[in-house]
């Protein structure tokens, strides 16, 4: 393909922001477009359930780029105005407020859209969190609260009950995982959470579903759990995922399934690429579709997006990565768990607080955690490296 | 080039040091960054943009003037 006059980006949050920079950065000078839901410059997700929430940070603190950088890109920045129609062949977006527009080329950076409890709708008290709305929002419910239940034992849930807790709320946090975030962290990085969290004072109840919501008048007044157990609250947060923001793709010919489905290059459709949370490409490295939910990868997969407009031509084969902070503890996950992997602590110790852990799977390590041990953690990246980035062997007819 | 990174910002992600450990590493005890190199040779300004750039936390910022 030839290098496009326009580009057009749907989304404006860390994955299309991102994709616009590195574009710029690799020389394309083009007309460059961005398409924004949020009315918002451009935020950074991560800090919103922890700076946000806490109020260690006000909300501009979260901002991805001062606005002069956001000057220097020569973009035109349409924000507050959702695309709701896409035509694919014809490279057409359509908006919420009637804006058409055309490009050559189309990067779709829609993200997420939080999931909610079935019964929250109209009921007061019940939260989620996905945008600095949401964050403020709560922020300012825990301030008039004592008692908070938090849903949802991913990274969210758990960032959010140990926010609330460092707040000096009563919190307990609920999940269905016999640990909160066993399935990201494995079980004995898992266990040690769970541990951290008890010691912080946050009841966990862990291996329960959630019943339902309690309410009275309309305001939530706890939950429910599958065990029979009512849990107070005055605030639950709904932390139970999200939902890849697909739904004005509807009629636009695109493949959806769990995501935009991609190539190994994240092209959806000739001239339509996707990137970040909403898009579940073809990683050649594991031989499978993956969609990644973290802030590592929406920048990352944005270099590559742009690189392959620009007609580079190279797989994105990333090694996935996230991080995370609760309480005075930092953690680093590289590669992804796999439930038939062991454990194998290979630097300092879990007795005092500061390990590195990496799974081994059949095929060889897949996984390093680092617990309290960043820097350590980076450098034994490079044992599972080959794993991600060296494309299986083809089957020999 | 001139590179001022935020440590309060930092998360510690290490992403910088992957791209450009020539001017970047991060401290033993919490992963925070440590500018290695504030004004980076020519041949070093690219992977120090892209740094930038992949920056999850948006904590390094490049005076292009400087």
């Amino acid at each position: 393909m030839n290098t496009p006059q326009h580009v057009l980006v749907v989304g404006a949050s860390a994955a299309g922001l991102s994709t616009a920079e590195a574009l710029r950065r690799k020389g394309f000078d083009g007309r460059l477009t961005l398409v924004g839901a949020e009315s918002e410059l451009p935020y950074d997700r991560p800090p919103l359930s922890k700076q946000v929430l806490s109020g260690a940070w006000d909300t501009t603190r979260a901002q991805l780029r001062p606005k002069e950088a956001l000057d220097a890109l020569a973009a035109e920045f349409v924000l507050g105005d959702p695309a709701v129609e896409l035509d694919a062949d014809g490279r057409r977006v359509r908006t919420a407020s009637g804006l058409r527009v055309t490009a050559d080329a189309i990067v779709i950076a829609t993200g997420l859209k939080a999931r909610e409890l079935p019964d929250q709708a109209g009921m007061s008290g019940v939260h989620v969190i996905r945008t600095v709305g949401d964050a403020v929002r709560l922020r300012s419910a825990l301030l008039k609260t004592e008692r908070v239940v938090v849903v949802g034992d991913g990274v969210l849930g758990a960032e959010t009950a140990s926010t609330a807790r460092s707040m000096g709320l009563e919190v307990c946090l609920v999940g269905p995982q016999p640990a909160p975030m066993t399935e990201q962290l494995g079980p004995l990085v898992a266990d040690h959470l769970a541990d951290l969290h008890r010691r912080h004072g946050v009841c966990l109840h862990s291996g329960v579903l959630l019943e339902g919501l309690v309410s009275r008048d309309g305001a939530v007044t706890g939950v429910r759990l599958s065990d029979g157990e009512d849990l107070p609250a005055d605030v639950v947060v709904a932390a139970v995922g999200g939902l890849p923001a697909t739904d004005w793709l509807a009629d636009s010919g695109l493949r959806l399934d769990d995501g935009i489905v991609c190539d190994e290059h994240c092209r959806a459709a000739e001239g339509v690429w996707a990137v970040g949370d909403v898009a579940r490409w073809h990683h050649q490295g594991l031989g499978r579709l993956l969609r990644l939910e973290n802030r590592t990868n929406a920048s990352e997969q944005a270099l590559a997006v742009a690189a392959d407009i620009l007609g580079e031509n190279r797989p994105y084969l990333p090694v996935p990565y996230f991080w995370t902070d609760q309480f005075d503890v930092k953690l680093q996950a590289y590669g992804l768990p796999s439930a038939d992997s062991q454990a194998q602590i290979v630097e300092g110790d879990p007795g005092e607080s500061r390990f590195v852990v990496r799974h081994n799977g059949p095929r060889g390590p897949m996984g390093v955690l680092g617990w309290k041990m960043p820097r350590q953690a980076r450098l034994h990246r490079a044992s599972i490296v080959d794993q991600y980035t060296r494309p299986p062997e083809p089957a020999t007819p | 080039m001139k590179i001022t990174v935020d440590e309060e910002k930092c998360c510690g992600a290490g992403q910088c040091v992957l791209i450009a450990p020539e001017v970047f590493d991060q401290r033993d005890d919490d992963g925070i960054v440590v500018l290695l190199e504030a004004e980076p040779a020519a041949e070093h300004q690219d992977v120090v943009r892209e740094s930038a750039s992949v920056c999850p936390a948006a904590a390094i910022h490049l005076d292009e003037k400087a």
